[in-house]
């Protein structure tokens, strides 16, 4: 039977202060970790109320004044408070440093400031969900947005400067990489998560400027009149739509990278296998970084936009499927011959290589700008882009969070209960959003409080799914709290890993190591070294 | 710390360089005061951002020590000027090019129809009697009466 450390991370200081005055990363990424999540549950919240409205063809319990504001605030809750900061400030803040053999990030009172704007973002957010909402979908699309009279401008500032802490903590980590790496951890020696963070940094920092100014200049518009948008007072309205996608394509590798760069710590942890194609993977963080910013087009093909622009993008966006295959196949092929554990973590890693695999490839169909002309704004796209995110992104984060978890509390879940949750979850998922593909296929607008009857079977079909994923969350928050009490202690090592923030207590020690850690192997050297796990059931 | 080649000594320039790279931003302002008192046609953008790009190109090398820095900076410093230029000229593709082949021309907005709100189911038979559609105009009429 394993024990706790006596002292760690979680007891070296007590206190609510110690908390909110902490520079330690791991107690940061804790802080981040209640906060998002808690936003998580909320965005989560109005997805169930929105699927529970769709059931029925004609209004059910709300009108549909309320039902705009509800999938705005769905999207952009989950899009600005949960997904952009989620993997790079919870499970980036406590992993990265230890998995490079760092003390800390580079800038740690940096990295606390970036948690209270998160914290000051968020209120905004939370502000204009009470007074009054917003209707103008997750984009704030002009005119509209400019036109309206909810509170366009109070959730447009909250994501400005949730913008910020994106910057910091993507700053942060940059330096981080380039400088705190441990003797021996050259760049090629470094886990593939620490790339995939490092990419993202990249484009954090480059990217999320041009949305502060473009939400600045929406704001602007609204308040003083200056046309920028607006066709009247000599504006272009699509030309807020190649500004915020300037921004929000490359934030959807914002969103996807960090999945990524979890998937490829945990298919070699699983199957105890060195990674197929290291640096394959390692520049494909990158390709897809810089394929990122050429693209944005392809969200404005029947936007308006000239016929030369959407044929240019179209041709760029097959661009995007290279990398991405790259990687797929790489993990694919790591998983050939490996001695593959059946754990949480692995189970999440398969689910995630069906589900981004669909919405992968879903996304090349509508790349193609014939295809698109018919397929925008349709179910197809809400599906695709959920497959994407929440099949890619969400099932990446679970899997990272359960295979990190012990590291975090010291203390591991019920894995028969993790299981099932992964398996409700995995399920309803496919129940939600297969469902739309087809409806979609079939013509079924998104965005619309009511529709025809011919599709009444999917909505409600799509709504059962709804519930099914919506038990399988519940179950995860129950047993992770649950474990925080009752968990067996997991011990240093329970997957028997071989990247460095395996090889200290968990907890961690306040300052992660006693010595400067040595690199002597690889990160997935399982070929060579041999890890044993220190966990076991009974 | 694997990189970490430079040293932490503050990099002196000469003052003779300041002054001599001062005077030349001075002298390059006087050139884009006069060169406005001349029309160049279209060439009037170009020639005023070249010089403007010429001294933001010195002050970044030798106000901001871009020309002695790690390359590190230099390069993530023209990453966000090649980034910026992306944006402009893919943009142009779509603000310039507008209407090459389909011109949209505006026309009178139509009310959408809600089929819910007026009680009918939009199969084909119901369609057929509280519809008509008239071919040659492809006007939508609505009779609301049925």
């Amino acid at each position: 039977m394993n024990k706790m450390p006596e002292t760690h991370y979680l007891n070296a200081t007590k206190g609510i202060k110690s908390w909110l005055t902490t520079v330690d990363h791991k107690r940061i990424g804790i802080l981040y970790l209640f906060s998002i999540m808690f936003f998580f549950f909320i965005g989560g919240m109005f997805a169930i109320l929105l699927r529970l409205e769709l059931l029925t063809p004609s209004e059910l319990y709300i009108d549909s004044d309320t039902y705009n504001q509800f999938f705005t605030l769905h999207g952009a809750i989950m899009i600005f408070l949960f997904i952009i900061p989620a993997i790079p400030a919870i499970l980036g803040n406590f992993v990265l440093p230890i998995m490079i053999g760092a003390k800390d990030v580079a800038f740690p009172r940096l990295n606390l400031a970036s948690w209270y704007i998160y914290m000051f973002g968020s209120m905004f957010a939370v502000f204009s969900l009470v007074s009054g909402g917003v209707d103008t979908g997750w984009t704030f699309y002009t005119p509209y947005s400019t036109t309206t009279s909810t509170s366009v401008i109070s959730m447009t500032l909250g994501a400005f400067i949730l913008g910020f802490s994106s910057i910091f903590t993507g700053l942060n980590f940059i330096v981080t990489v380039h400088k705190l790496r441990s003797p021996g951890m050259t760049w090629f020696k470094m886990p593939l998560f620490a790339w995939g963070m490092y990419a993202t940094a990249l484009i954090q920092v480059l990217a999320t400027p041009i949305l502060g100014i473009t939400l600045l200049l929406l704001i602007i518009e609204r308040t003083v009149g200056i046309g920028i948008f607006d066709p009247a007072m000599g504006g272009d309205p699509v030309l807020y739509q190649h500004f915020f996608w300037f921004y929000s394509h490359p934030a959807v590798y914002i969103m996807i990278l960090p999945g990524m760069a979890i998937i490829s710590e945990l298919i070699t942890a699983h199957s105890h296998k060195k990674i197929f194609g290291y640096t394959a993977i390692a520049y494909s963080s990158l390709g897809i970084a810089f394929a990122s910013f050429i693209v944005w087009g392809h969200h404005m093909f029947t936007s308006g936009q000239s016929e030369l622009a959407a044929m240019i993008f179209s041709f760029l966006t097959f661009f995007v499927a290279i990398p991405s295959g790259i990687k797929v196949f790489n993990w694919i092929a790591t998983l050939y011959k490996g001695s593959i554990a059946w754990t949480t973590p692995m189970l999440y890693t398969l689910a995630f290589l069906f589900l981004f695999s669909i919405g992968g490839l879903t996304g090349i169909f509508l790349g193609a700008l014939s295809v698109d002309i018919h397929l925008h704004d349709t179910y197809f796209i809400v599906a695709h882009f959920h497959y994407v995110m929440v099949g890619g992104t969400v099932i990446a984060f679970l899997g990272g969070l359960h295979h990190w978890w012990p590291k975090m509390w010291g203390r591991m879940y019920n894995e028969t209960q993790a299981k099932i949750a992964c398996g409700l979850i995995f399920v309803g998922f496919n129940m939600t959003f297969f469902t739309q593909f087809i409806m979609g296929a079939k013509g079924m607008p998104r965005r619309y409080h009511l529709y025809d009857d011919v599709y009444r079977p999917f909505h409600a079909f799509s709504t059962y799914g709804s519930w099914v994923m919506a038990i399988g969350f519940f179950l995860m928050a129950y047993y992770l709290f649950r474990s925080l009490y009752v968990g067996k202690p997991a011990g240093d090592n329970p997957w028997g890993a071989l990247t460095h923030e395996w090889s200290i207590t968990s907890p961690p020690p306040e300052h992660n190591f006693e010595s400067i850690p040595i690199t002597e192997h690889g990160p997935y050297d399982y070929d060579k070294v041999v890890a044993k796990s220190t966990f076991t059931e009974k | 710390m694997t990189d970490n080649t430079q040293t932490n000594e503050p990099h002196v320039l000469p003052l003779s360089i300041y002054l001599g790279v001062g005077s030349i931003l001075i002298f390059l302002t006087a050139v884009t005061v006069y060169a406005a008192s001349f029309n160049f046609g279209e060439f009037n953008l170009l020639i005023a951002m070249l010089i403007a790009t010429v001294k933001a190109s010195l002050v970044a090398m030798y106000f901001m020590h871009l020309k002695y820095d790690n390359k590190l900076y230099l390069l993530l410093f023209l990453s966000a000027i090649v980034f910026l230029g992306i944006f402009i000229v893919i943009t142009m593709f779509d603000t310039l090019r507008r209407g090459d082949i389909y011109e949209i021309k505006a026309g009178a907005i139509r009310d959408a129809v809600i089929y819910d709100s007026l009680h009918i189911t939009p199969d084909a038979h119901a369609l057929e009697d509280s519809l008509s559609i008239s071919t040659d105009t492809t006007e939508i009429v609505i009779d609301t009466t049925k």
